[in-house]
């Protein structure tokens, strides 16, 4: 994921060092959330780490790939760290945590079971902010070219000169 | 050699869009001596420019000028102000088309007369048959390079194709083939042939498949006799006091407005923006927009009935590789009302890539359903459903007095009811496309629903008699002797096949008409 120059790597060392508390998923520290083994951190400017940590593991359920690493649901949302996305997305990850805990948890990050965190997701889908969010990770998340070979896609071929010679008409099974 | 021509030259013809109609009549015309002025308000891509990535190719050729969307399709849900998936650049829409191309049938021209009266349908017969079209279609097949017509050999079958044929075979399809495409089979008229590369959706990089933006518009250029002015945006047509127009007002590509005379003006800008532009030209002498005495400009917007069905099966078919829709199924074409609907469809194959797939295959969905889905990806096959729908004076543009775009002027909303038959029509082919992928052994099957429209058609109709449509047979307006419509518009119904050949052959057929009666002095 180095690729993406907004996720960098820290050493263990360092995470440690910074994260002030650790969810399920991710090491959220001050001003950064973070992979727990390091391998990637997003450092973040307006929006407060537990809402950034809250808002991926939210972008993993609405499409949720057991293939795919949380650093690419990361790269999906992190455009939201600006001056002016960042009062919507607190808004709107509070009313998740307020969904959550009448609900009967904490918060969102503290519910255990995908269905339970689904069905507090259900309670939102016709919000503006759940829409948002769900909209733009159809391409945010699937439009990053990292991830299309988790699911056997090959993108372009013309610079191979196509299929006409690779397997057009491979399929051997029917 | 690419002409120019003065803005005050009043003895040449303007044609507004230079797509699949418009683009082809500017050629053919300018082959034919005709001095031409084509307006197009899109810029130009070659092969070497356009992008085999579908969001990138998105962002670069479709027309996503604002729209507005009414009705009860489900098109208006999912995507209110993308109502089509139209190209906006010079050749149109056919650098998007995927290649294929039928003859209607005796039958679809005649839709009024073999279907009987549909209740809260509009249909009309054609005031054209099978028999008068035969020749403007073999010359249209000629300059597609259409497979199996003409004696060019079909395409070979893909992945996609071999399941589809598998599965169509298993339930007692008979007329199954990789279909009449306009993509090279083999090398034709300075085109090379098809490598099997997908991505037809996003213009062909090779130029095996035909498209005017490299074929019919610079030929057009060649002979001396056609100006192509891309990045102009026709904001309205003028008329004279004898009710006879006289030119084209647009915005030029640095957004200064312009004014082109012309002997004669035709309007081929895809069946939104053709009947937006009437509209848009209203005067005190037509208050209604031009060519509206009938007032049928922008009703019976037609869109087919269409619908994909998505399967995965338990091993890979990556059906992203090779010519997207050589894949074509034929028996359900015919009209059989004992189906439970008039007219017919056919099954095309199809595959999208994963960007487009997430964002098509069920619009708005999450959740492990639609993810699981997706994990599939490798192992899924895929079709298209194309039919018949029905004509309604009700499915229909009008300007959004609400919106504006960009220059002023109101945006296209796009109302559209789906009629009872087009729902049975769907569910049916629904039905029989999971039956055929159930034969070939799916183990999941996805009844997607349509995308944004890229089959645009009605809005301008054609009729026998002036009080029922907007053009005459030869695409001429009723009520402006110079005024003509030379897209999808000008369709009476829609047929089930993929228009492209059609408003080709009838481009020809409009130049060949158009050029004589001008040298006869009849317009």
């Amino acid at each position: 994921m180095a690729k993406d120059p907004a996720l960098r790597g820290l050493t263990r060392r360092a995470l440690l060092g910074r994260a002030a508390m650790a969810s399920a998923a991710l090491a959220i520290g001050a001003g950064f959330v973070a992979a727990p083994d390091a391998a990637w951190a997003l450092e973040l400017e307006n929006i407060r780490p537990e809402t950034m940590a809250t808002l991926i593991q939210m972008a993993r359920d609405i499409y949720p790939h057991d293939r795919v690493a949380d650093s690419f649901y990361a790269v999906a949302v992190k455009g939201y760290d600006t001056p002016e996305d960042a009062p919507a997305i607190e808004a709107g990850i509070a009313a998740l945590n307020a969904a959550a805990q009448g609900a009967g948890f904490d918060d969102y990050l503290s519910v255990g079971w995908e269905s339970d965190r689904v069905a507090i997701l259900r309670t939102q889908e016709a919000s503006p902010f759940f829409q948002t969010i769900r909209g733009g990770l159809v391409t945010g998340l699937y439009n990053q070219k990292e991830i299309w070979p988790i699911f056997g896609y090959q993108g372009e071929s013309y610079s191979q000169g196509g299929y006409l010679h690779r397997g057009f008409d491979d399929i051997n099974w029917l | 050699m690419v002409a120019k021509f003065d803005l005050n030259d009043d003895g040449v013809v303007v044609i507004v869009g230079s797509g699949a109609g418009g683009g082809v009549l500017a050629n053919e015309l300018a082959q034919k001596g005709v001095k031409v002025v084509s307006i197009e308000a899109g810029g130009r891509y070659l092969p070497d420019d356009y992008i085999n990535d579908e969001w990138a190719s998105f962002q670069q050729l479709a027309w996503t000028d604002m729209r507005t969307t009414s009705g009860n399709w489900r098109v208006a849900q999912d995507f209110p102000n993308l109502p089509t998936w139209i190209v906006k650049a010079v050749g149109g829409t056919s650098i998007h088309w995927a290649g294929a191309s039928l003859r209607f049938q005796d039958h679809e021209w005649k839709a009024r007369t073999t279907y009987g009266n549909i209740p809260d349908a509009n249909l009309l017969d054609w005031p054209i048959d099978s028999a008068e079209m035969a020749p403007w279609y073999d010359k249209a097949e000629a300059k597609l390079g259409v497979t199996r017509t003409g004696g060019r050999e079909g395409l070979p079958g893909n992945n996609n194709f071999k399941v589809f044929e598998a599965g169509a075979r298993a339930i007692g399809y008979e007329d199954v083939s990789t279909g009449h495409m306009g993509i090279n089979s083999a090398e034709y008229d300075g085109r090379m042939s098809c490598q099997q590369t997908g991505f037809c959706f996003q213009g062909c990089k090779w130029g095996a498949k035909w498209s005017a933006a490299y074929t019919d518009v610079p030929r057009g250029e060649e002979t001396g006799n056609l100006e192509v002015r891309s990045g102009c945006f026709a904001l309205r047509i003028e008329h004279d006091d004898a009710g006879r127009v006289t030119g084209v007002v647009y915005l030029d590509a640095e957004g200064k407005q312009q004014r082109q005379k012309a002997k004669l003006v035709s309007v081929a800008c895809n069946s939104i923006e053709s009947p937006r532009l009437l509209l848009n030209s209203a005067s005190s002498m037509f208050p209604d927009g031009l060519a509206n005495s009938s007032g049928q400009v922008g009703r019976n917007y037609m869109r087919h009935t269409t619908g994909s069905v998505y399967a995965v099966f338990d091993k890979p078919v990556r059906m992203w590789r090779g010519t997207t829709m050589a894949g074509y199924i034929g028996d359900e074409r015919r009209n059989d009302p004992s189906r439970g609907f008039v007219g017919g469809f056919e099954f095309e194959t199809l595959s999208l890539g994963l960007p487009f797939m997430a964002a098509f295959l069920d619009p708005g969905a999450w959740g492990r359903e639609f993810t699981s889905a997706l994990d599939g990806y490798e192992n899924m096959a895929g079709l298209w459903i194309v039919g018949e729908d029905m004509p309604r004076e009700t499915n229909r543009v009008t300007l959004n007095p609400d919106v504006k775009d960009a220059n002023g002027l109101p945006v296209p909303n796009v109302h559209f009811d789906d009629h009872p038959n087009d729902e049975a029509m769907r569910d049916y082919a629904y039905g029989k496309g999971a039956e055929l992928y159930r034969a070939a052994g799916a183990t999941r099957i996805f009844p997607t629903p349509p995308y944004p429209s890229t089959h645009n058609l009605g809005t301008n109709r054609m009729s026998e008699n002036p009080r029922d449509g907007v053009v005459n047979r030869y695409g001429q307006s009723h009520d402006i002797p110079n005024l003509f419509v030379s897209d999808g518009s000008q369709f009476t119904t829609g047929a089930a096949e993929n228009p492209t050949l059609t408003i080709v052959a009838l481009a020809i057929r409009q130049a060949d008409h158009i050029a004589g009666e001008l040298s006869k002095g009849n317009i």
